[in-house]
């Protein structure tokens, strides 16, 4: 396996205020990592910069490029996807074009229909809903919607905010399915979740952010056992 | 008021409607896409008629020496933040966007010219001419404030009208112009006499207005400039760059801008400065669809012209005082409709 994406002593200020102090990690191929941690902690922060929308001190590698310095787009045209926590739906726009819209990246348009029939047949009910405004959907179909506008722009890493984040517990496991269902398809992901104990079960390696910085990281199956973690996220038992 | 003179007012009311419309559909997908209240754009339709006069008298119009100029700073400041970023691999591309086309644009234009084309191929050269002016002052202007305050753009915006109200005078001179009508065709409808000039009118703001719909729901482009008027973040996410969403729709602003411009100069005698109250009418046209609404804008728009057609029957001094007192109902109407609306953008 083969590294994915790495950041190496990353900082992020808010006018002075580091709300993210020297954060290193990683991602393998085929890899799900999660970032799990309180509120606050800084953890949509983190994502924010991987993705360029925050400006970021360090290294941030993906695929050997350097990406630190690059725009948003630029990041995006190598396959570097972010669904932020606010999904950033075009709420007037019909479901089927935000979909399309998803693959505005992709140079090659011609896989863009068969892409297209993948999404639908992994969220059936975003087929039913194709010509409904993506503003008048439920929850759970508003996180579908974000989720297959990013997989329609084919992402090498997905990187994920809050995904579970006010959704019915039923629809919170579906979409966990979902996201271990794509590292079958041979994406990376990079999960960031409050919900801890869902996201252990799903990832491979976690790392745990507090106030902005990382106190403790290993494989899932470890952190998931790890007593200080159970009484301090996973509602001990 | 007789029904005939009613039936005369309000069909001149409704073309005057028709070249607002026009501006106001581009000054709406401006600033949708980019936030930015064009005020210019009446003087970007100004300049078109003042363009194809100049063309119509066979001399070269002053916006050739207005674009290269604007070309020649633009492609500066482009080098200067591309030096800035480090980026120089993107060079070739800046030097074709903002240099090598426009002067293209106008080399083209120059070298036409001289062949005494007929008026078909002058009214193309005219809307060449003036499309390059507002993506390039984007570039010169916008661009490195593009994410400053709506009231911060606006004020930028109002003064770079008055700097391209002292250009246009620069460029064109004082002289008002007229051009010659695009038909001598007229017909009779309700009595009233319609010149063909004023069904031009209708028949281009509706054909213009119908492309602008299909271009929006049938290509990608166009779904990507909608995307980043509802969600600028959702759009970057996306890779839509802003900023090339910003300069497709100040290409195609410019185009209706120009298109109307090219309709009122057979009907009204335009001068340097008579973009201003051009704009401000179309924008008080967009203002009653909320500065969002295509359909909106359009309706204002023709509302505008309507008004202010009875306004001069009545009292023709008055009349720009009265469709500018409208303003003040529809602002307090707005403020009041959007209260709730405001919410509804929140996710």
């Amino acid at each position: 396996m083969s590294e994915m994406f790495a950041m190496t002593d990353v900082t992020v200020c808010y006018d002075n205020v580091e709300a993210v102090r020297n954060v290193s990690l990683s991602i393998e191929e085929g890899q799900i990592v999660t970032v799990i941690g309180p509120n606050g902690a800084g953890k949509t922060t983190l994502l924010m910069a991987a993705i360029g929308l925050l400006a970021s001190r360090g290294r941030m590698v993906f695929q050997g490029n350097d990406v630190g310095k690059m725009s948003v787009e630029d990041r995006v045209e190598r396959r570097l996807c972010l669904v932020p926590e606010k999904r950033e739906l075009f709420s007037d726009m019909s479901v089927a074009d935000n979909l399309l819209l998803g693959s505005y990246s992709l140079r090659d348009r011609s896989g863009v229909q068969k892409t297209l029939g993948e999404v639908y047949d992994r969220f059936p009910r975003l087929k039913e809903r194709q010509r409904q405004a993506a503003g008048t959907l439920s929850g759970g179909e508003r996180q579908m919607l974000a989720l297959g506008r990013a997989l329609m722009a084919k992402p090498k890493l997905l990187m994920l905010d809050e995904p579970s984040l006010g959704l019915a517990p039923l629809i919170v496991r579906e979409i966990f399915r979902t996201i271990a269902s794509l590292r079958d398809l041979g994406v990376s992901i990079l999960l960031v979740e409050q919900n801890a104990r869902a996201a252990l079960e799903t990832a491979d390696y976690g790392y745990v952010l507090e106030t902005g910085e990382i106190v403790q990281s290993g494989p899932a199956r470890d952190l998931i056992h790890d007593p200080k973690l159970i009484t301090a996220y996973l509602g001990g038992h | 008021m007789t029904s005939d003179i009613a039936a005369i007012l309000g069909i001149d009311g409704i073309a005057t409607g028709a070249v607002y419309a026009l501006v106001a559909i581009g000054t709406v997908l401006i600033f949708t896409v980019t936030r930015v209240i064009f005020i210019p754009f009446g003087d970007i339709a100004a300049f078109t008629a003042l363009t194809l006069a100049a063309l119509d008298a066979k001399r070269f119009p002053g916006t050739g020496a207005l674009v290269v100029i604007l070309a020649c700073l633009a492609t500066l400041i482009e080098i200067i933040s591309l030096l800035r970023s480090g980026e120089l691999r993107l060079l070739p591309r800046a030097l074709l966007f903002y240099l090598v086309l426009p002067l293209a644009v106008v080399g083209v234009a120059w070298l036409t010219m001289r062949a005494d084309p007929p008026l078909a191929v002058r009214l193309v050269l005219a809307l060449m001419l003036i499309t390059p002016i507002a993506p390039l002052l984007d570039r010169i202007v916008f661009r490195p404030i593009a994410d400053g305050t709506v009231l911060l753009l606006l004020t930028v915006s109002v003064a770079l009208h008055f700097a391209l109200v002292g250009l246009g005078l620069l460029f064109f001179g004082p002289e008002g112009v007229r051009t010659e009508p695009l038909t001598s065709f007229s017909t009779e409808f309700a009595g009233a006499l319609v010149s063909g000039q004023t069904m031009l009118i209708v028949i281009a703001a509706l054909v213009f207005s119908g492309l602008l719909y299909l271009f929006f729901d049938f290509t990608l482009v166009g779904k990507s400039l909608r995307a980043t008027a509802v969600n600028r973040t959702g759009s970057r996410l996306m890779g839509i760059r802003p900023a090339r969403a910003g300069t497709i729709a100040y290409l195609l602003g410019s185009l209706m801008a120009g298109v109307s411009g090219i309709l009122i100069a057979p009907v009204n005698t335009v001068f340097y400065d008579s973009g201003f109250l051009i704009g401000l009418k179309a924008f008080v046209g967009a203002i009653v669809g909320g500065m969002t609404s295509y359909p909106g804008a359009a309706i204002g728009a023709v509302g505008v012209g309507i008004l202010e057609s009875f306004a001069s029957f009545e009292s023709s001094a008055l009349k720009d005082v009265i469709v500018f007192s409208l303003l003040i109902p529809i602002l307090i109407w707005r403020s009041l409709a959007s209260l709730h609306s405001e919410e509804e953008i929140e996710e």
